[in-house]
């Protein structure tokens, strides 16, 4: 009997959170209530069932998501009976920091990396488990499915370990800690072709609808609420979108269709050819702006 | 949880095929994998039109590597047709070229060699092919690139393919063109003479090795609690059926097969490839590192192995130091023997080594401080791979594969013994140690240790005292006195102690035994406080002096080699339990100071007795 190349992928996810569950102390799942983050939790309640996974869910909240992911999260992680850690960078929540004022960058370094490395020296937690692939971004080709970061979470791209087989050396010292990628071999098709095959909920963002938008500096964003206003020459429309990623509504754009379900969403993308990143702002700082953010253990 | 998925819809009816590509720095290999993106639509506008024309800058990847033109490590790339999708392990050249290829090498089922038509075959293509093949990949394809600049001359193709041919593999000659995509998707009008398929038609057709019906194994990674008790794992050799025999190795325990679970789904059966999770109808006595194996076809379990080892840190093996070893689920220790010998990947030749470096790949005997459920490498990638780690580092240093076990248990499922070494130690009132006498020859190692033995038969100890002389002439009479040998030599010394400390005894053993590691490795093989080092500590001179042998004298004319003293080094005892003086104090003195300690032991931390 061959396994179908979608059968594989699963497998091997579920073998890596297992390895994770087994050989970390205190792991952790990152949620953020993309359609990865879907995929995971739907994988890390497989690899465990009948029990539940032996790990609780953290978002990283940057107070700017959509607030259709916000529902979604939490009917995610109550139906799985998980526990939920939400956690916001209180230093960037008594400064303001927002996106409409301080930019991507500031935003993005504040709420989500140094948020991120808060809520896991604060909660002790030795792996956290993400949804990245390596087909993203060029730089996450070479990263490892047990990722090393020494201690202040800094990636040294020098200190990574070879995998060989299905074998991962999760040692560690006091103070280190992983990342682990179960979809590290996941494409963005992929992922969909499984939301489809397996019935997965995504966020309703990802399909096309009539949304408020206001058009911006070429981008399309979604006036979720009345933080994002119209300026001087801009207005709101109605229009049909949907996005390809999702991340906080005034740094994601929207792109214009009319895929309603997956695969008239695979069939746009397949004939679209524009890269998922491409609708994500937040890359847009200067060329290998990733592999910055990596090093300074963005994730 | 969803639905399992649906069979004959074309989306997911695709199959998955790992590749590895090799080539040397010139070959062109970026820019056919960014060739075969192309022409797959695996890549998007907005990428293609960040490389100009440039199809290579599709895959290059660090900023620090960018800077430098090259590329450092084992990048992970994808392709899909609606076939086939396509993982590629692209391994790039350079210094550290032999880790990145075997790591790439360990989960590819083909490999794509890039051969320069202007250049043909070098030594670094035979390189990559030999270690392709050694980690167990056995589909080949020769791509002879860049026909466009020998103006696809077929006699230029054919003397590289029969040039290659010497390797001795079977492989798929392609000629192609990576710039200009000729044979890559599409046949090349430039080449009417080549009549074979286009890689990307070879790479759909290719059909991976099946291995022939290896009987069921999946290595338990996790056991799930709530309720029942399930058995997580990845499932690497067979399949398995609801209402099978089983048996848990390495105990051997029988048990029969309730139910196969993937998530909500109940399966009839568990095939190679998946992860699921097994129930029994008993109650079986099973953890992560054990293996669920079929009943009738239990894999081997050894703890001492040759294995071909692949060395991955700047920081040299060091035989007899103990690494941690992962084996499919499992964890040990392993003390890892002299290398017999290296491998000149260039020449294929075997040299003399007497350890490894960074890239080194050589032949070596291990033991493991545990039984390990294991398979030889050529039979099984999952039960005969393992990485070594080191303990301080934490780094991954060095990947093996089993070559063959040097002493098989497969029929010796270990019993737990109803007489204990305990109950045996109490009945003779006395707690079982081992008195290990280090020191230079003429030390008086041997004169104390006899002295102590009469001391403590005279309290009603039971004893027994090995020294060089009774188990060279005995145990150990086919070992000579090579490194290698001379540390069998205190490896057989120390498992014999074992078994009798098992039995109750307290042994003394004088040696020489020069190395710290070897002495290390004796006493990593008792529990906590049974071995006792007694450093008999003699200036050489003095030493010399004595000469009771007549030893140093013939040393010293070099009728004897590596003399300890003199053609080799003694490493002192850092901690040893107990120090003798040798100069200033008398053999009956240090006797009596020894069973004085045997008696009342200092407690922990109160250090050296001297």
């Amino acid at each position: 009997m061959t396994l179908t190349h979608l059968q594989r992928l699963e497998a091997e996810a579920i073998h890596i959170l297992r390895e994770a569950a087994a050989e970390c102390e205190r792991p952790v799942m990152l949620y953020s209530a993309g359609k990865d983050s879907s995929v995971l939790l739907h994988l890390a309640r497989k690899a465990f069932a009948p029990a539940k996974p032996p790990f609780p869910l953290l978002h990283v909240d940057t107070m700017w998501k959509f607030r259709a992911m916000y529902a979604l999260r939490d009917r995610a992680a109550a139906e799985a009976g998980m526990e939920l850690i939400v956690h916001r960078n209180p230093e960037a929540e008594a400064l303001g920091i927002n996106p409409l004022d301080h930019g991507s960058a500031l935003h993005t370094q504040m709420w989500k990396t140094d948020g991120l490395k808060q809520a896991l020296d604060r909660h002790g937690f030795d792996a956290a488990i993400g949804g990245a692939r390596r087909d993203e971004e060029r730089v996450r080709a070479k990263e490892r499915v047990f990722s090393f970061r020494s201690a202040g979470h800094r990636w040294d791209p020098k200190r990574q370990r070879p995998e060989l087989w299905r074998l991962y050396n999760a040692r560690k010292a006091k103070g280190e800690s992983f990342r682990v990628f179960p979809l590290s071999n996941w494409t963005e098709l992929d992922v969909w072709q499984y939301v489809e095959a397996q019935g997965i909920e995504v966020s309703e963002l990802y399909f096309a609808a009539p949304r408020p938008t206001i058009e911006r500096d070429g981008h399309l964003l979604m006036a979720d609420d009345e933080r994002l206003e119209p300026g001087p020459g801009e207005e709101i429309r109605e229009r049909w979108v949907r996005f390809r990623t999702l991340g906080c509504y005034p740094l994601s754009g929207a792109i214009e269709s009319r895929a309603a379900n997956v695969p008239e969403l695979i069939e746009e993308m397949l004939g679209g050819r524009q890269s998922e990143r491409q609708g994500r702002l937040i890359d847009r700082d200067g060329t290998a702006s990733m592999e910055r953010k990596k090093r300074e253990g963005y994730f | 949880m969803g639905p399992s998925f649906r069979w004959g819809d074309d989306m997911t009816e695709k199959t998955l095929l790992r590749l590895i590509t090799c080539g040397s720095v010139d070959d062109g290999k970026s820019t056919l994998l960014g060739r075969l993106h192309f022409e797959t639509g695996s890549a998007f506008d907005d990428e293609l039109a960040l490389c100009g024309d440039d199809l290579s800058r599709l895959v290059d990847g660090l900023e620090a590597e960018r800077e430098q033109g090259i590329t450092i490590d084992v990048a992970y790339r994808f392709f899909a047709t609606e076939k086939r999708k396509f993982i590629v392990a692209d391994a790039p050249g350079h210094e550290q070229y032999t880790r990145n290829l075997v790591t790439g090498a360990s989960t590819a089922e083909l490999a794509l060699v890039l051969v320069d038509a202007a250049k043909g075959v070098l030594t670094q293509t035979r390189r990559h092919a030999y270690l392709c093949r050694l980690l167990g990949v056995t589909q080949f394809v020769l791509l002879v690139n860049k026909m466009d600049r020998v103006g696809f001359d077929r006699e230029r193709f054919e003397r590289i393919v029969a040039d290659y041919a010497g390797l001795g593999t079977e492989f798929t000659a392609i000629p192609v063109s990576a710039l200009s995509g000729d044979n890559v998707a599409t046949r090349s009008p430039a080449m009417p003479w080549y009549e074979g398929p286009t890689l990307l038609e070879h790479l759909e057709a290719a059909v991976p090795e099946e291995r022939p019906g290896g009987a069921f194994v999946m290595p338990v990674q996790w056991v799930a609690r709530e309720g029942r008790r399930g058995f997580a794992g990845h499932v690497v050799a067979g399949e398995a059926r609801r209402g099978d025999p089983m048996r848990v190795m390495p105990a051997g325990t029988r048990a029969t097969l309730a139910e196969i679970r993937l998530g909500e789904e109940v399966l009839d059966v568990a095939v190679e490839g998946q992860s699921v999770m097994l129930f029994f109808e008993e109650e079986v006595d099973c953890s992560r590192g054990d293996s669920v194996t079929a009943a009738g076809y239990p894999p081997d379990v050894a703890d001492q192995f040759e294995a071909t080892l692949i060395w991955m840190s700047g920081e040299e093996l060091v035989a007899g130091r103990q690494y941690a070893l992962k084996l499919a689920t499992q964890s040990a220790l392993a003390s890892i023997h002299t290398p017999k010998y290296e491998i000149d990947v260039d020449t294929f030749e075997q040299v003399p080594a007497h350890g490894l470096a960074l890239n080194g790949i050589g032949v070596a005997n291990l033991w493991t401080d545990r039984p390990l459920v294991y398979s030889e490498y050529e039979h099984d990638r999952d039960l005969g791979g393992f990485i070594l780690i080191d303990r301080v580092s934490n780094e991954t240093v060095g990947a093996g594969l089993i070559r063959h076990a040097l002493r098989r248990s497969q029929n010796l499922h270990l019993q737990t013994l109803t007489v204990t070494r305990e109950a045996r130690a109490a009945m003779k009132n006395q707690k079982p140690r081992l008195l290990w006498f280090t020191g230079l020859s003429g030390a008086g190692k041997s004169t104390i240790a006899n002295l102590v033995e009469k001391k403590l038969h005279l309290l009603g100890r039971h004893t027994y005292l090995l020294d060089g002389d009774n188990v060279r002439l005995g145990l150990n009479r086919d070992l000579g006195f090579s490194d290698a040998d001379r540390a069998e030599n205190i490896r057989r010394v120390g498992e014999t102690a074992r078994l009798m400390l098992d039995a109750g005894l307290i042994v003394l053993a004088a040696f020489i035994s020069p190395f710290r590691a070897e002495r290390r490795m004796v006493r990593e093989l008792l529990g906590e406080g049974e071995f006792v080092e007694i450093f008999v500590d003699v200036p050489l001179a003095e030493a010399e002096r004595r000469d009771p042998k007549g030893l140093y004298a013939k040393a010293r004319d070099g009728r004897i080699p590596n003399f300890t003293g003199i053609g080799s080094p003694y490493e002192p005892p850092v901690a040893p339990e107990i120090r003798i003086d040798a100069t200033a104090t008398s053999a009956e003195e240090a006797a009596e100071e020894i069973v004085r300690w045997l008696e009342t032991p200092p407690r922990d931390g109160e250090g050296d007795r001297a």
